[in-house]
């Protein structure tokens, strides 16, 4: 990312500690382990846990939208919430604008305000009982605004998020669709004026077109307000749209981050480039009939040894079976955790990945030569 | 960002929806059954509180030579009980008590148990854990031997009564806190205040009491009729009220010696125990279905 894309908002803020250049998170070796029953009469050893999260570094820079995929299960909403410190870490510790989190410096009140959630359920996240404006303006009071300011706040948020404050704000989450609410979600997340705000799969409930309206309305906002965003989804198509860089999780590690164009153009780890093989295609000649990746994601609880991706990985060689794969940049900014990159590993040197299928130009088709686009229409 | 923030911007005054409450209220005023029980329910506590001022008569004289008269005697509308009372009198009179003993426990453990309950949800963890297991060892006493037991270590009489029926319903309303609160506390919008750096007490006054106060409050009113059942049982065994004051289900044991020569007359008490408790679980049952629609 290049300063020229930091907004001007972003610069010009006052909370602004350590100039542009410093991270506005650093996330450094989170961990979080679920521990699970022993089973049975096994008194002894290491008691099991799910290894939800484990050992993730990376940095939000300021103004930058950061996308975050993987697959169900692999660590990204428990990341989302270890950030939002809703849950407490095992190990690990978050920097925010060279503060830590939870120092004298930035007690855990003052970073809650300086960064807001919006969760993917619309319906759960808002209170049943409360009115829409009376949910925006909660977090205000909380931090000793008065009641009065805090409904004018939720009421300019309202209209700010495209919601005429005099038909919406009197109302309760059940009378609003779901693009409704989640619009009230993120007019909430940001009455407390946050620099950071995580979008945990925010838009992935909403039907395509109210996304669209959405993810538009969440660039504008991040224009004004001069916000960063962490963007978690499975959705790789609306990734690559918003995303500044991208950063890919497995199985409670990261496997890779980059630029958004360099990660879905020419990805460096196998599993990145299964997963963008897995995207569908807009374009019905290129359609996907093979799963990239077989099988589901190994159990976190017991992960496999070496590489966790190992088990699943098409250019797998004996040694990423006993072997961690490090961090490497084998690109500036471009990092990847893969024994391929990692000079020395021990790892037989293999000619670089196929490319990935080029997209055919669009051939003129003449009529009577159609391809047979739809094969299984064919009934007999 | 103030300069993004314009002032209001409210040209209309905003329109409000009907709150939850409202449409319960509304959706209960419709249900034809919980009406009818709220009318008979009014309808006992009116009597109950009036009846020193309508009584006919005076329900402590008592006459060895009107005792037992049957129902319809003149003076007497609803006869006279063993020692020749005015048994109208004595059953007005006895609404108070019956119905004191069947609201004030419960209403009691509403207040305790919801707060215990609501505590060990919303705290969760290991604090959780031994407060319920202590509810539990409570609650695995039937209700009526606890009930017995505490009365009969306590001591007869009102008070103790009904400090044992509010023992015997703090466990059984703690549960029903704690299951809802639970619930309420791992959804999201509790999550959402606690990203927005609200203290514990905060989320639970603003967030959690609205949504689990309901619930409660409907398992509880059931509750009532269980109330003044076990208190009219206390009584009957002698561990309640004590004679001559009139109460329902006192009545109902005084007056079996009476059940071969005036049955009519030893059923009274029992049928109004029997009305009441009905009506108030006929009221939960309306309040329960008026609170289940998602609107």
């Amino acid at each position: 990312m290049s300063i020229s894309n930091i907004t001007p908002a972003a610069l010009a803020d006052p909370r602004d500690l350590g100039g542009p250049r410093q991270p506005l998170l650093r996330v450094q070796h989170l961990q979080k382990h679920f521990p699970l029953k022993r089973k049975g009469l096994a008194l002894r050893g290491p008691r099991p846990a799910v290894r939800a999260v484990d050992d993730v570094s990376f940095d939000i820079r300021k103004g930058e939208t950061l996308g975050v995929v993987g697959e169900s299960g692999c660590g990204k909403s428990t990341t989302a919430r270890l950030l939002m410190q809703l849950i407490q870490q095992d190990r690990g510790e978050l920097v925010f604008d060279g503060q830590t989190v939870g120092s004298r410096a930035l007690p855990l009140r003052e970073f809650r305000r300086q960064t807001q959630m919006v969760f993917q359920d619309s319906y759960s996240s808002l209170n049943p009982r409360m009115t829409i404006e009376d949910s925006v303006a909660f977090g205000p009071t909380v931090h000793g605004v008065s009641a009065r300011v805090a409904l004018n706040r939720a009421h300019d948020l309202l209209a700010r998020v495209g919601l005429d404050p005099a038909r919406f704000a009197g109302r309760y989450p059940h009378e609003l669709s779901g693009g409704q609410r989640q619009r009230v979600n993120i007019a909430r997340a940001l009455a407390l004026e946050p620099r950071l705000v995580i979008l945990d799969e925010a838009v992935s409930a909403l039907d395509k077109s109210v996304e669209a309206q959405v993810l538009n309305l969440l660039e504008d906002l991040k224009r004004d307000f001069g916000l960063t965003y962490l963007f978690i989804s499975h959705d790789l198509h609306v990734v690559r749209y918003v995303s500044d860089r991208v950063l890919v999780m497995y199985l409670g590690q990261v496997v890779e981050v980059g630029p958004a164009e360099q990660v879905f153009d020419a990805p460096r780890h196998p599993y990145t480039r299964a997963l963008l093989q897995s995207m569908p295609s807009t374009d019905p000649l290129q359609r996907t009939t093979e799963a990239p990746l077989s099988g589901d994601p190994p159990n976190p609880i017991d992960p496999p040894a070496g590489c966790r991706f190992h088990t699943r990985c098409a250019f797998a060689q004996p040694v990423c079976g006993r072997q961690m794969p490090a961090f490497v940049e084998p690109a500036p900014g471009h990092g990847v955790a893969c024994l391929r990159w990692q000079p020395e590993s021990g790892y037989e040197p293999t000619p670089d990945f196929p490319a990935m299928p080029a997209p055919t130009p669009a051939v003129p088709l003449a009529l009577g030569t159609l391809p047979d686009i739809f094969p299984e229409a064919h009934h007999g | 960002m103030s300069a993004v923030l314009n002032p209001p911007i409210l040209t209309k005054p905003v329109q409000r929806s009907r709150s939850h409450g409202a449409n319960v209220l509304r959706r209960l005023v419709r249900n034809p059954v919980a009406m009818t029980a709220a009318a008979v329910i009014a309808l006992l506590v009116l009597v109950a509180i009036l009846a020193p001022w309508i009584m006919p008569a005076d329900p402590f004289a008592t006459s060895m030579f009107k005792r037992l008269r049957p129902i319809g005697t003149p003076g007497f509308p609803l006869g006279t009980d063993e020692l020749g009372r005015d048994m109208l009198s004595r059953l007005m009179l006895g609404g108070r008590l019956s119905l004191f003993m069947g609201i004030a426990p419960v209403l009691m453990a509403f207040v305790i148990g919801g707060g215990i309950g609501i505590l060990a949800g919303y705290a969760g963890g290991r604090v959780n854990t031994v407060v319920m297991r202590c509810i539990d060892v409570l609650y695995a006493f039937p209700s009526v031997l606890l009930a017995i037991a505490l009365s009969g270590a306590l001591g007869a009489g009102i008070t103790n009564a009904l400090i044992s029926l509010t023992v015997v319903f703090v466990p059984q309303i703690a549960r029903i806190a704690e299951s809802v609160t639970t619930q309420v506390r791992r959804s999201d919008y509790v999550d959402a205040a606690r990203a927005s750096g609200a203290p514990a007490f905060t989320i639970v006054r603003r967030h959690v009491l609205g949504n689990v106060v309901g619930p409660i409050f409907v398992y509880s009113t059931s509750l009532i009729s269980v109330s003044m059942i076990l208190a009219s049982g206390l009584s009957f065994l002698g561990l309640g009220v004590k004679p001559p004051q009139p109460e329902w289900g006192l009545m109902l044991n005084t007056l079996r010696t009476a059940i071969y020569s005036q049955p009519w007359i030893a059923a009274l008490p029992g049928a109004l125990i029997f009305v009441t408790s009905v009506s108030f679980n006929m009221l939960a049952d309306g309040l329960r279905s008026a609170m289940e629609v998602k609107s």
